[in-house]
């Protein structure tokens, strides 16, 4: 193409689609009926402050403009309007607060953040001495470790049960799905209970990492087994018989064609199985018990993890154990993302070039 | 390869021939339906079935929809027991040997009597090369010369010299009649004694059905070919055999006739298959 008639600039895009923006050109009536509707919900409903006059304005807002769009465009279109709006805020009012919540953590943690906390411990810092002094190395440890074990522990046997409940349709695939379903349901104090009395009390093993990431794997699975299940449910039906009508055993099938065009899916329930658990704290104290040393031994004695570090520090009445616990919290917050951001990354790098 | 005898005659009411020697050519497998009746539930979708497939023919099937060829070509190597509530009677024979047989094993069956799809359907996570070798893998057959193998199904398919200097690019960015050229090319690797084929072209452009009707063509000479199609014209082009279906309302689908390609399309025994090739119904 290059070398012949200069291509014409391309024209501006026009603006297509709805947008809210529509209710701004109609301001007078806006402003009517909005101030009516304000009146009239100050005056009937028991509301007040600036709670109170945000909800009033956001009725009287959706009222008003869906009474604007009724009248020049029918009642179709107007209840579609209403349905957008309502549809936006509820995008809004889960965003908000998570936004809310992890601004909140790095604001109160972000000044406990210190090279310290990431290379000392807890072992030689007095009540009194300043939040920069000491560290959670023992913690972020404990929690890499557990984790990682409870992930190890969970993810073969979420990925075999979810082959199983989306490949079988037996009596024993309902069964098995009703007690994962169940088993999801498990107060996570009560698989941290399950563990103490059957594994630390029971066999004399005591409290150690491998502990608590057998109480988080309980935890674990059915996250795990049930969100692999739908995406391996995803996989077109095509793919699998035509696997099998080129006459390959149904384990080569789910091996070599189901599971890989799954891949990036069953990464994702992986990870959401690891954000469901590395947070738990419940199932640690019973568990893993806690330490203010390291403890790289997963297999044998008290470890520390974060969610127990946070806790434990915030228990605390003073102000600077308290601000090592907001410094936990955000590294964990911060941990589980770099997982998160991992596992997408090595999911994507897996299909490189296919598809 | 038209003068054979049990073919011919119109089955609903002739005693099915014994299978002659020349039944069993190297060309590909001899398959005969006894009776296939067929169930999805309680409801029959095809009763009484009774065809020869001849080796090394190509044979079409052609009716309305739902008057149960997909069903009844699904029952031809054991795919329609993948449905839950299937069910199935009567015998398919590969060159004398009933495939339901008690300890028959589906996917030995299935490796014989290979299928193709109506929606091309590669493995997406797959290379164009690893698609072409992916049945010998997951059936567990060894492959000798991979490249060698992979030339000779591609070109078998009408496929290579379109996709030769990219093997490795991902089987997904064909176009949709490459695509479905390289499920055949994919099938014939495990080297079937039957190609099975659900409306093949149904998804394609015309310019692509006409090189997978070549293909056809060209592969039957070593594998039967069983293609169910909505297409008279394409079952008029490409088989030696036709096979008219029909399902009265409410009843299961039948088989009409079966005869030679030509007889049946000039000279139909059954005023219901005039109608349908003429364009009367259906």
């Amino acid at each position: 193409m290059a070398g012949t008639v200069p291509a014409p600039a391309p024209p501006a895009a026009r603006k297509v689609g709805p947008s809210v923006g529509d209710a701004v050109e109609r301001p007078l009536t806006i402003a009517a009926v909005v101030g009516a509707a304000m009146a009239l919900l100050f005056a009937v409903t028991p509301l007040s402050g600036l709670v109170g006059w945000a909800l009033c304005t956001y009725v009287g807002f959706v009222l008003a403009d869906a009474f604007d769009c009724y009248r020049t465009d029918g009642s179709v279109l107007a209840k579609d309007r209403v349905a957008t709006i309502l549809v936006a805020t509820a995008g809004l009012c889960t965003v908000v607060p998570l936004v809310l919540i992890v601004a909140y953590v790095v604001g109160k943690g972000l000044p406990g953040i210190t090279t310290s906390f990431f290379t000392d411990t807890l072992e030689k810092v007095g009540p009194t001495d300043p939040a920069t002094v000491g560290g959670a190395r023992h913690a972020i440890i404990g929690t890499i470790e557990q984790v990682g074990l409870a992930t190890a522990l969970a993810t073969p046997l979420g990925l075999l049960t979810a082959v199983h409940l989306a490949q079988s349709r037996g009596r024993l695939a309902r069964v098995t799905r009703v007690l994962v379903d169940a088993m999801s349901g498990i107060p996570s104090v009560v698989a941290g209970l399950f563990i103490y009395t059957m594994w630390v009390v029971r066999f004399h093993e005591g409290f150690s990492g491998l502990a608590a990431a057998m109480s988080l794997s309980v935890l674990m699975l059915p996250t795990v087994a049930r969100t692999a299940e739908e995406v391996i449910k995803l996989v077109p039906g095509g793919l699998r018989e035509s696997s099998l009508a080129l006459g390959a055993p149904e384990w080569r099938t789910t091996l070599r064609i189901i599971l890989p065009a799954a891949r990036s899916g069953l990464v994702t329930a992986t990870v959401l199985g690891v954000s469901r658990i590395a947070g738990e704290t419940a199932p640690l104290l019973m568990t893993a018990f806690g330490s203010d040393s390291v403890n790289a031994n997963p297999w044998h004695g008290a470890q520390s993890a974060l969610p127990l570090f946070a806790f434990q520090r915030v228990r605390n009445a003073i102000p600077t154990q308290i601000a090592r616990g907001w410094a936990g919290a955000l590294v964990l917050i911060v941990l589980v993302l770099v997982l998160f951001t991992l596992a997408r990354v090595v999911a994507a790098r897996g299909r490189k070039g296919l598809r | 390869m038209t003068d054979i005898p049990s073919a011919d005659v119109h089955i609903e009411t002739a005693v099915l021939a014994p299978p002659g020697p020349k039944l069993f050519s190297p060309g590909g497998g001899f398959l005969r339906a006894v009776a296939v009746t067929a169930w999805f539930g309680r409801h029959c979708i095809v009763a009484g079935v009774d065809m020869d497939m001849p080796a090394g023919s190509v044979t079409s099937i052609i009716g309305p929809s739902g008057c149960g060829k997909s069903t009844f070509l699904r029952t031809l190597n054991r795919m329609h027991e993948l449905t839950p509530s299937a069910a199935m009677a009567g015998e398919v024979h590969l060159d004398g040997v009933d495939i339901y047989a008690p300890g028959s094993r589906p996917s030995l069956m299935r490796l014989r009597i290979g299928m193709v799809f109506q929606k091309p359907n590669p493995f997406p996570t797959m290379s164009i090369g690893e698609n072409v070798l992916s049945g010998l893998k997951l059936a567990g057959i060894p492959c000798g010369d991979k490249a060698a193998m992979t030339e000779r199904c591609l070109t078998r398919a009408g496929l290579w010299n379109e996709v030769k200097d990219r093997l490795n690019a991902p089987a997904g960015a064909l176009s949709g009649g490459q695509q479905q050229r390289l499920c055949i090319a994919r099938s014939l690797a495990v080297s079937p004694r039957v190609l099975l084929m659900d409306e093949p072209c149904s998804a394609l452009d015309p310019s692509s059905t006409m090189r997978i009707e070549e293909t056809i063509r060209e592969i039957s000479a070593q594998v039967t070919v069983v293609i169910v199609t909505h297409n008279m014209q394409q079952a008029a082009r490409v088989s030696d055999y036709t096979a008219f279906f029909l399902a009265d309302k409410g009843e299961p689908g039948r088989i009409v006739e079966v005869g030679p390609t030509s007889e049946l399309f000039n000279a139909p025994n059954d005023p219901r298959t005039e109608d349908y090739i003429h364009g009367r119904f259906g």
